[in-house]
C-alpha cells in the first residue's frame, strides 16, 4: 500500500513539475527565434508551406506558423491582430480596410505573391472538352436551368445523365471568387451541390464520380482527373488553363493570390516576403503548379 | 489520548477539503460556462439590428446562405433534417445488432470469450472519429458505388454506417450492464416453467430490461447527434433534402443522396468567418440548437435509468 | 416431464426425449444467431481497422515518427504532429486528472444526497454528452476570446480537459464507491480525520479505477480533432526534431488527428499511403493506450485483498 502512496505522490509531483516546466519553456522559445505567424486561405496553404519550409532552411532563426481555414480566416486574424501575414485568395473588401485602418493607423501592405487559376475538372471517362462560363453559370447558379449532361451535349457512358456539382464551403476565397467570376455578384449558389472543405476533397471527389464535375485550384490537377477547356462565351475559343493564358489574362477564371501584413510588421517579416517574391519563392509557386507572377 | 497535530496541518486540511469541494461543484461550472459562453457569442444576433437574421426563418426556412453578397439567408431547416436523417438511419442499423450483441454477451457467453469479445468492444469503442471520416471516404465510399451503382459513395447512407460502426460499441457495452441487471431469478423462473432460452429471452429478459435497453439506444443517439468529423467528412457535406427529388416528388432513394448536419456545418465554416459577424454568431447560435438537443435526449436517459433504480 | 423424486424409489433418470431434443435444438439457434450478431457487427470494424492497418504500415519506421513533414507536407514524416499531440494530452491532462479526480472524491466522500448532489450529477451526465463541437465553440468562446488566451495549446488543452474530466470522474467514482465502508470506519476509529482517510486509504484502496479513467482519458484526448481545430491546432509548423521541449505552452502546435484531417482533404502529391500511415499511427497508439488501461485494471484488481 504505501508503495502505491508513493507513487500516487510521484505522479502528482512529476504533473505539476511539468506544468512549471511548460511554463519556462512557453518564454524561452520566443526569446531565441524568430516567429511569424502565417494564416489564410486554403488555396495557398499548400504553396505557403512549402515556402515555410524552404525559408526554414535558407534562415533557420526564423519560424513560420502556416495555418489555413480560408482566405476570411487570415484576414480577421490580421485584422484581430494574431497574425504576420494574412494569406488571401481575394482582395480585401472597403468594410475591411476602413477594419485595419481603425485598427493600426494605416492601410495593411498588400503584395501579390503570384496567380492561381481555377480549373474545371471532370472524371477522365467524361467526353467534355470545353465548357463555357455561362454554362457553368447556368450549371452551379440558384435558378441556372443546366443539371443534366445532356443539355451540356455529352453522355458519359455507364453513368447517370444527373450532373453531380462539386463546390467548396460557403466562405471559402475559392467559393467566393467563383460566384464572382462566374455566376455574377449577386448570384448564389443552387442547393444540392457537394459542398467540400478543401480543394483536394474536390478533386478526389470528381476522380472516383464519373458523372461529376468540380472546381479547385489548376495547382490541385492530378493524373485521374481532366481539365476542361473554358471559354468566356459560347462561340468564343476555349482557353486551356496554364501559366501563359493566365499572365495575358485570356484564361477567364484566375485570380491573384495576395499576402496582406499590418503596417508595423517587423523587418523579419519584409526580408521573408522578399524572398518569396525573389528567385526561390517564384521558383516555388511553378513546382507546386501555381502561376508565378510577370518576369519583371 | 489523541495527539495534538500541528496547526499547520489542519490549516493545511481545510484548504484540500475546500479546494475539494470546489471541483466538485466544477461540473455545474462548466455546465453553465459552456451554455454562457456559447450564448455570448450567439445570442446578440437575436436582438442586434441591421442584420438579415429572422427567427421565424432561421428553423422554417431551407435557405442557407449565410455569405450572399445580397441575400443573406440563415435557414436551418435542412441542416436539422440531415441531421435526424443520418442519426435515425445509423439507429436502425445499430440497434438489432447491439441488442443481440448485448444479448449474447450476457446471456450466451462465459469466461474467456466474453472477456475478450468485452475487451475488444471497449478498444473500438475508442476509435476516433477522424479515423472513421478516413474510413467513410476511402473504404465505405467506393464500396457503396459499387454495391449499389450509385453515382457519389458520400450520402446518407454512408454516414449511418460510420454512425452505426462507431455508437454500437458503447450501445452493446451499455445495453449489456442493462440485461446483467436483470435478477437471475427471473431467468431461472422462465427455465423452470419449460420456456425455452429463446422464450425466455424475448418474454422475459427483454421486457424486464426494455429500460435500459432504451438508455443503451438514447446514448447512442446522443452520440450520433453530436457527432463532427465522421459525417462531415462522409455525409458529402451538401445542402439537399434527401427526401425531396428534383421535381419535387419524394425520392424513394433518399439513402443515396447527400445531405449536411448541424455539426459539420459549423466545424467546416466557423473557421473563417470573423468574430462578431452574423454568420459567426448564427454559427454559434446553431451549437445552441444542438446543446438543447442533445440535453434533452440525455435527460431522458438519465430519467429512463433512474426509472429502473426506482423499480427495484 | 413430469418427475415425482419423492414418489418413486429410485429418481427416474434424465431421459432426451423429443423435446428435450427441440429444447436443446432451440438453445443452439438462439446463440447462433446472437453470436452471427456479435460476429457481423466485430468483423467490419475489424477488417476495415486491419485494411487501415495493412496499407499503412509500410510507410511507418522511426524516422517516419521522428522527422518534420517535408515538400508540402507530402513526404518526411509526422514528428511535429506526433509531438503537439502528446504536448496537448499531457498539459490538459495536468489540468483534468487531478480535477476529476478531486471532483469524484467530493462527490462520493463529502457530497450527501440531496437536491444540490443531484444536479451535481446530472451535470457531470450532460457534460459527457455535449458534443465536442459545442465544446469547440465554448473553448473559442471563453479561453481563447473571452480570457483572451488566443489559439495555442493552453486553450485547446483547457478545452480538451473540460471535454474528458467526465470520464475520469465516473471511473474514479465507481472505485471509490468499491472500497468497503468498513475500511473508512476502522480508519476513523482510530482517530483519523477524514482528508486523512481518503488520503491514507480511501485512494490508494482505488488506485486501479483511478488509473483506468486517466488512462481512458489519455486515449480521449489524443483522438478528438474538432475542440483542438478553432483553439490551438495549425496545418503546419516546423520544430526542432528530437527536441522533445519544441512547443512552448503559447505555442500554436500540429496534432495527429488535425495531420490526418488536412493530408486526407488539402494536401496535394501525397503518396496514397500517406493518410492511412497516419491513421494508422492514431490508432496504434489509442489501442495501445487502451490496453495499457485495461492490463493495468486486470493487474490491480488480481491484488485487491477484499
Amino acid at each position: 500500500m504505501k508503495r502505491i502512496k508513493q507513487i500516487s505522490f510521484a505522479a502528482l509531483a512529476a504533473a505539476s513539475l511539468l506544468l512549471t516546466g511548460c511554463d519556462k519553456k512557453g518564454g524561452d522559445a520566443k526569446k531565441n527565434t524568430l516567429s511569424i505567424q502565417n494564416i489564410g486561405s486554403d488555396t495557398m496553404v499548400n504553396l505557403a508551406q512549402a515556402w515555410a519550409e524552404a525559408y526554414g532552411k535558407a534562415e533557420p532563426s526564423v519560424s513560420i506558423e502556416v495555418a489555413g481555414g480560408g482566405s476570411g480566416i487570415g484576414v480577421a486574424a490580421l485584422l484581430n491582430g494574431t497574425c504576420d501575414i494574412a494569406n488571401s485568395s481575394r482582395h480585401l473588401e472597403a468594410e475591411e480596410v476602413e477594419k485595419a485602418k481603425a485598427k493600426y493607423g494605416a492601410e495593411p501592405k498588400e503584395y501579390k505573391v503570384g496567380y492561381d487559376a481555377l480549373a474545371i475538372y471532370v472524371h477522365p471517362s467524361n467526353p467534355l472538352n470545353e465548357i463555357s462560363v455561362e454554362q457553368l453559370s447556368d450549371l452551379y447558379r440558384e435558378g441556372g436551368t443546366i443539371s443534366k449532361w445532356s443539355e451540356l451535349g455529352v453522355t458519359i457512358p455507364g453513368a447517370p445523365d444527373e450532373i453531380v456539382r462539386v463546390s467548396r464551403q460557403n466562405n471559402s476565397g475559392t467559393y467566393h471568387y467563383f460566384r464572382e467570376a462566374v455566376l455574377g455578384k449577386k448570384a448564389d449558389f443552387k442547393k444540392g451541390s457537394r459542398d467540400l472543405s478543401g480543394s483536394k476533397d474536390v478533386v478526389e471527389l470528381v476522380s472516383t464520380t464519373p458523372s461529376a464535375i468540380g472546381y479547385s485550384g489548376i495547382g490541385y490537377r492530378t493524373d485521374k482527373v481532366k481539365v476542361v477547356k473554358v471559354s468566356k462565351k459560347k462561340g468564343e475559343p476555349a482557353i486551356e488553363p496554364t501559366i501563359e493564358t493566365t499572365l495575358n489574362k485570356t484564361y477567364p477564371i484566375a485570380r491573384p493570390m495576395f499576402f496582406y501584413t499590418p503596417p508595423n510588421a517587423g523587418a523579419h517579416v519584409a526580408k521573408y516576403i522578399d524572398w518569396v517574391l525573389g528567385k526561390d519563392g517564384q521558383a516555388m509557386i511553378a513546382e507546386k503548379g501555381y502561376i508565378p507572377l510577370e518576369a519583371k | 489520548m489523541r495527539a495534538k497535530r500541528p496547526g499547520y496541518a489542519v490549516f493545511a486540511e481545510k484548504g484540500i477539503e475546500w479546494i475539494i469541494r470546489l471541483c466538485g461543484i466544477s461540473a455545474i461550472i462548466f455546465v453553465f460556462g459552456i451554455f454562457f459562453f456559447v450564448f455570448r457569442e450567439g445570442g446578440p444576433i437575436l436582438w442586434e439590428k441591421g442584420t438579415d437574421f429572422r427567427l421565424g426563418d432561421f428553423f422554417t426556412s431551407t435557405d442557407w446562405y449565410p455569405t450572399s453578397m445580397e441575400n443573406k439567408r440563415y435557414g436551418i431547416l435542412l441542416l436539422i433534417i440531415g441531421t435526424f436523417t443520418v442519426t435515425g438511419l445509423s439507429i436502425l442499423i445499430a440497434v438489432p445488432f447491439a441488442i443481440g450483441g448485448a444479448i449474447f454477451l450476457s446471456e450466451f457467453c462465459t469466461g474467456k470469450v466474453k472477456e475478450w469479445l468485452k475487451i475488444i468492444i471497449e478498444l473500438l469503442a475508442a476509435i476516433p472519429s477522424i479515423v472513421w471520416g478516413f474510413i467513410g471516404i476511402t473504404v465505405i465510399n467506393p464500396l457503396i458505388q459499387s454495391w449499389f451503382d450509385v453515382p457519389v459513395g458520400l450520402n446518407v447512407l454512408n454516414a449511418s454506417i460510420i454512425l452505426a460502426l462507431m455508437a454500437m460499441p458503447i450501445m452493446v457495452s451499455i445495453g449489456e450492464d442493462a440485461l446483467k441487471a436483470v435478477p437471475d431469478n427471473y431467468r431461472e423462473a422462465a427455465v423452470a416453467l419449460g420456456a425455452t432460452r429463446w422464450q425466455m429471452i424475448f418474454r422475459v429478459l427483454l421486457p424486464a430490461g426494455k429500460n435500459g435497453l432504451l438508455a443503451a439506444v438514447l446514448l447512442g443517439v446522443g452520440r450520433a447527434v453530436g457527432e463532427t468529423m465522421g459525417v462531415l467528412m462522409a455525409t458529402g457535406h451538401s445542402l439537399n433534402n434527401p427526401y425531396v427529388k428534383l421535381d419535387g416528388s419524394f425520392n424513394p432513394m433518399w439513402m443515396f443522396e447527400s445531405c449536411r448536419t448541424l455539426t459539420a456545418t459549423i466545424a467546416s465554416e466557423l473557421g473563417e468567418t470573423s468574430v462578431g459577424s452574423p454568420h459567426y454568431r448564427v454559427l454559434f447560435l446553431i451549437g445552441i440548437v444542438l446543446l438543447t438537443i442533445t440535453f434533452i435526449i440525455n435527460l431522458t436517459a438519465d430519467l429512463v435509468v433512474k426509472g429502473i433504480r426506482k423499480q427495484k | 416431464m413430469t418427475m415425482h423424486a419423492e414418489a418413486s424409489p429410485t429418481p427416474v433418470p434424465f431421459v432426451v426425449n423429443d423435446a428435450v431434443r427441440r429444447k436443446m435444438k432451440h438453445e443452439k439457434i438462439a446463440k447462433g444467431i446472437f453470436a452471427t450478431m456479435i460476429v457481423l457487427m466485430l468483423l467490419p470494424l475489424i477488417g476495415i481497422l486491419g485494411y487501415l492497418v495493412s496499407q499503412g504500415a509500410p510507410l511507418i519506421s522511426w524516422d517516419f515518427l521522428t522527422t518534420n513533414p517535408a515538400k508540402g507536407m507530402t513526404q518526411g514524416g509526422i514528428w511535429s504532429a506526433l509531438l503537439g499531440t502528446i504536448w496537448l494530452v499531457i498539459v490538459s491532462l495536468c489540468i483534468s486528472a487531478p480535477m476529476g479526480v478531486m471532483a469524484a472524491v467530493y462527490l462520493n466522500e463529502y457530497a450527501r444526497d440531496n437536491w444540490f448532489t443531484r444536479i451535481v450529477n446530472l451535470a457531470v451526465v450532460n457534460l459527457a454528452g455535449v458534443p465536442s463541437i459545442v465544446h469547440a465553440l465554448f473553448g473559442m468562446g471563453a479561453f481563447v476570446l473571452f480570457f483572451d488566451m488566443g489559439r495555442g495549446i493552453l486553450a485547446a488543452s483547457l478545452t480538451l480537459a473540460v471535454m474528458t474530466m467526465p470520464v475520469v470522474i465516473t471511473s474514479t467514482r465507481e472505485a471509490l464507491g468499491a472500497v468497503p465502508m468498513s475500511f473508512r470506519e476502522a480508519c476513523w476509529n482510530v482517530g483519523a480525520t477524514k482528508w486523512q482517510t481518503i488520503w491514507k486509504i480511501v485512494l490508494p484502496n482505488s488506485i486501479s479505477g483511478i488509473l483506468t479513467g486517466v488512462i481512458l482519458e489519455i486515449s480521449r484526448k489524443a483522438g478528438e480533432t474538432v475542440p483542438i481545430m478553432f483553439t490551438g491546432a495549425v496545418f503546419f509548423k516546423k520544430i526542432q526534431e528530437g527536441d522533445f521541449f519544441a512547443y512552448g505552452l503559447n505555442d500554436q502546435c500540429m496534432a495527429l488527428s488535425m495531420h490526418l484531417y488536412t493530408v486526407t482533404t488539402q494536401v496535394n502529391g501525397a503518396p496514397r499511403e500517406l493518410p492511412f500511415a497516419v491513421a494508422t499511427v492514431l490508432i496504434v497508439s489509442i489501442i495501445l493506450i487502451n490496453s495499457t488501461a485495461i492490463a493495468t485494471r486486470a493487474w490491480l484488481r488480481s491484488r485487491k485483498k477484499w
